[in-house]
């Protein structure tokens, strides 16, 4: 039956490959992830009912494997060391909490789907340069729409931590696109 | 009254969980009188919709040939 699922590796491959890579940053733990799934996938065939696309059920599969390699690198940086790192608040605000930089409209129009696209490239660089714990978490947040209790129980961290380290995040990709997103300014 | 930065930091948790209710007005009555904090709880609700976007976006990057071949190589071998 390797046949068939050989078959799915080219109709499937790109799809599974661009989300574990969306997710995970690095191309080899990227295509690591899609090798396991399409291992599991050919193990437990059996499950496969064909009531969903055999797109959605490998996603499915991949989506758990993704969580897994996620929660293990998690465990390996201690959340103290988060704790004490990667503050960009002083960037933004003066001692009295006002802010240093004015936020700016970034003028993306919902229309305009070439601006819409710069947009997201911006986006993509952006995220490369968020540091690997605070991407992590982002990611759960907002690419896999976990819960913040979802997640706390995943990575073992509590509520606070979490949603301080997501604001951090927020902000560090909020300045960035700020700082690259010269769209919308020219006419 | 609450400070930009402090609001920042409402605004953002309010994506991740219900803010209770005094915090939910004093965020509330900042933003009336602030137009900067206005634009930056803007910026994080575009931000969470471009993620959206993002994640339903067609594939733009693609498995390698040899990641390919070792994949099907290692499907001929498993469980032999």
């Amino acid at each position: 039956m390797s046949a068939g699922i050989e078959t799915w590796v080219d109709e499937h491959g790109d799809a599974l490959y661009n989300y574990a890579l969306s997710r995970l940053r690095n191309p080899s733990s990227a295509e690591d992830v899609v090798q396991e799934t399409f291992l599991a996938a050919h193990r437990s065939l059996s499950d496969f009912s064909g009531r969903s696309s055999p797109r959605t059920w490998l996603i499915g599969i991949l989506k758990h494997k993704v969580i897994d390699l996620i929660r293990k690198e998690s465990r390996e940086q201690p959340i103290e060391e988060i704790e004490t790192m990667e503050a960009p608040e002083e960037e933004f605000f003066d001692r009295k909490g006002h802010w240093r930089i004015k936020p700016v409209d970034w003028q993306v129009h919902p229309g305009k789907v070439l601006e819409q696209k710069e947009f997201m490239a911006v986006l993509l660089q952006c995220l490369k340069h968020l540091p690997d714990r605070l991407h992590r978490l982002f990611i759960l947040r907002e690419l896999e729409d976990m819960s913040s209790a979802e997640i706390c129980k995943e990575l073992e961290i509590t509520s606070s931590n979490l949603w301080v380290m997501l604001h951090r995040a927020r902000m560090r990709l909020r300045g960035c696109l700020t700082e690259n997103w010269i769209g919308g300014q020219s006419c | 009254m609450l400070t930009c930065k402090e609001v920042s930091t409402l605004v953002s948790e309010s994506l991740d969980h219900s803010l209770p209710l005094r915090q939910r007005m004093g965020v509330r009555f900042h933003l009336m009188m602030c137009s900067m904090c206005r634009t930056y709880k803007k910026q994080t609700l575009q931000l969470r919709d471009a993620m959206r976007t993002y994640a339903r976006r067609e594939p733009t990057e693609h498995l390698s040939k040899e990641a390919r071949q070792r994949i099907k190589n290692a499907l001929k071998t498993d469980g032999k």
